[in-house]
């Protein structure tokens, strides 16, 4: 996902001078072909995240389109106050590539992992945040970046997930996309999490239970309509993502519903980070299995808000 | 001591500032009082602007990072015909364009909004860029504080300003000496200044901050150097022109002014 990520990057520069790509101090090696063909659309500019977002708007108030890429960690909590200030409050279109979104960088501890970043980006007046499902979506997500004329917050998984998106279904910012119809329960996600309940929503059919997938890879801004749609028409629903409770795409859903339809509210449960940092290493799904973020625990959620 | 060297413009400037001080009962009076002279000779004589079109691509770029003493900059803007100068009656208002920081898109003239500290270098750094790649000769000046280059964004793009040798970038620091508790040699010492800006990679110069003659004569200079952004460490008083305020950190910012107050800045500045 993030090769595909930066291979976007690299493309949509060849076509537009606009377009730069920014690194803090990434891997050796990295867009080196770009590097080499379009050196002065190419910057790696060192562990210097408050300083890097300043300079990617002080291009961008002048007419450049940043694509920045570090470790989401470094993107969000480093550099906080220069996204609020610097790219949200003058709203410019400079866009923040973030390696590792959840669990990915579990052998690294609790300081690598990004657990709240959705949350922290939501918060933010002017930023949109997306979560792509696969390489597929990334690429598809890249391309409608370019004319995007505000920040944009990209968080990517780990890379090699199975492409289970469509081609077919499309891709527009803001709106989510269903991935799969079901008529009695609905999962609702966001990132690589939507495999997951795609995976859940199998066994359950195994089961006779007959459970959709809504896919919100946009979780700001929200499809405010068609997740209320997409819920008003089930039993059940159960939302998931790798990423704290708190603040993420379940709240989003939540206070959409407390908002405009709080009587949907009863059939709604979360599934998520629970709110503590992490105390394990291990593996990305190691992690997750800690968490309780499972196709299993998806399977059991469901049916238990269900009421079987 | 003070008072000699402030001829009627820059007690007119001033006079600005106080007028719009008196609309809101206060402000940071002597944040904004050391830069007068440094914002003046400025828009004088070195920026390329034309205050009917703010948003000329070929102007020179001006951020004051140390965006607490927009007062002073407000007062150059209106004098130079940026916005009446009667709009800053309207100073910290609830629907004015001039708050207590400087906002980009509300106040012609100002590029970039300003208040926390630590910003306005890195965004220098990228419109410096910027301009280089589009093969502009606009140039871009910073105006930080000393308190303010306590924030290591600042550092961090002194580096990256060194290493992009953006010679169309300079950096200026009023150097007060003073900041909001105290004295910047008690609260964190930034000496050796100077010497710290030139290892940065930054031809650096120094100035009485409050000199126009010695201000235009540096700046005509600039850049110093064809390979190297420059810096400028121009020593201030905080609170220039106020004697009770000058090198006082109370005045730094101050708020609840009375009538009497009012009067006595005014007596001074006529």
């Amino acid at each position: 996902m993030r090769k595909t990520a930066l291979e976007c990057v690299h493309r949509l520069a060849q076509h537009d001078k606009r377009v730069l790509f920014i690194g803090s101090d990434l891997g050796h090696g990295v867009l080196d072909k770009m590097k080499n063909e379009l050196p002065d659309q190419f910057f790696m500019e060192g562990v210097s995240e408050q300083y890097i977002i300043g300079m990617a708007a002080g291009l961008a108030m002048e007419g450049f389109i940043p694509y920045v890429n570090t470790i989401a960690t470094f993107l969000t909590r480093r550099c906080y106050e220069q996204v609020a200030v610097d790219l949200c409050m003058h709203d410019l279109p400079v866009r923040l590539i973030a390696n590792g979104g959840g669990g990915v960088y579990a052998p690294l501890g609790p300081t690598h992992l990004a657990i709240e970043d959705i949350a922290i980006m939501r918060a933010l007046p002017n930023m949109a945040v997306v979560a792509p499902c696969d390489a597929d979506e990334m690429n598809r997500l890249m391309m409608s970046t370019l004319e995007w004329p505000h920040p944009i917050y990209i968080r990517l998984a780990r890379g090699g997930d199975p492409i289970v998106s469509k081609d077919d279904l499309g891709f527009e910012l803001g709106k989510s996309i269903k991935m799969k119809d079901g008529a009695d329960g609905l999962f609702v996600t966001t990132g690589v999490m939507t495999q997951l309940a795609l995976e859940a929503a199998d066994v359950l059919k195994a089961k006779g239970v007959d459970v959709g997938v809504l896919h919100v890879h946009t979780i700001k801004p929200f499809d405010i309509g068609g997740v209320i749609s997409a819920i008003e028409s089930v039993k059940a629903v159960v939302t998931v993502e790798e990423h704290i409770v708190n603040g993420g795409l379940g709240s989003a859903v939540l206070e959409s519903c407390s908002e405009l339809r709080p009587e949907l509210l009863p059939k709604i449960s979360r599934i998520g980070i629970p709110d503590k940092f992490a105390t394990e290493y291990g593996s990305q799904s190691s992690l997750l299995k800690h968490w309780g973020i499972t196709s299993d625990n998806l399977v059991v959620a469901m049916m238990k808000k269900l009421g079987g | 001591m003070a008072d000699k060297k402030l001829d009627a413009r820059s007690k007119k400037l001033r006079s600005i500032v106080v007028d719009a001080l008196k609309s809101n009962g206060g402000g940071h009076i002597g944040s904004s009082m050391s830069t007068i002279e440094i914002l003046r000779v400025l828009y004088d004589s070195i920026l390329k602007f034309d205050a009917s079109l703010p948003s000329l691509p070929n102007r020179d770029r001006f951020i004051l990072s140390k965006g607490h003493g927009c007062l002073a900059l407000y007062s150059v803007l209106a004098d130079k015909q940026f916005f009446p100068v009667e709009e800053l009656q309207t100073f910290c208002k609830p629907t004015s364009k001039f708050g207590g920081h400087p906002e980009r898109g509300k106040v012609p003239g100002v590029e970039a909004s300003t208040g926390a500290l630590g910003h306005g270098l890195p965004i220098g750094v990228g419109i410096a860029l910027a301009l280089r790649m589009k093969e502009s000769e606009s140039r871009v000046f910073v105006l930080t504080g000393d308190g303010e280059i306590n924030e290591g964004s600042n550092w961090e793009a002194l580096m990256a300003a060194a290493k992009h040798k953006l010679s169309n970038l300079t950096v200026l620091v009023d150097y007060n000496k003073v900041q909001s508790y105290g004295r910047t040699s008690d609260v964190l010492d930034l000496e050796p200044l100077v010497d710290k800006l030139r290892s940065f990679g930054f031809v650096t110069e120094e100035v009485d901050g409050h000199d126009v003659d010695a201000l235009e004569l540096i700046f005509k200079k600039l850049p110093f150097k064809n390979d190297s952004p420059s810096a400028v460490v121009c020593h201030t008083v905080k609170g220039m022109g106020l004697p009770f305020a000058e090198g006082n950190s109370e005045w730094h910012h101050k708020s609840g002014l009375t009538e009497l107050d009012f009067q006595n800045m005014y007596e001074i500045f006529s």
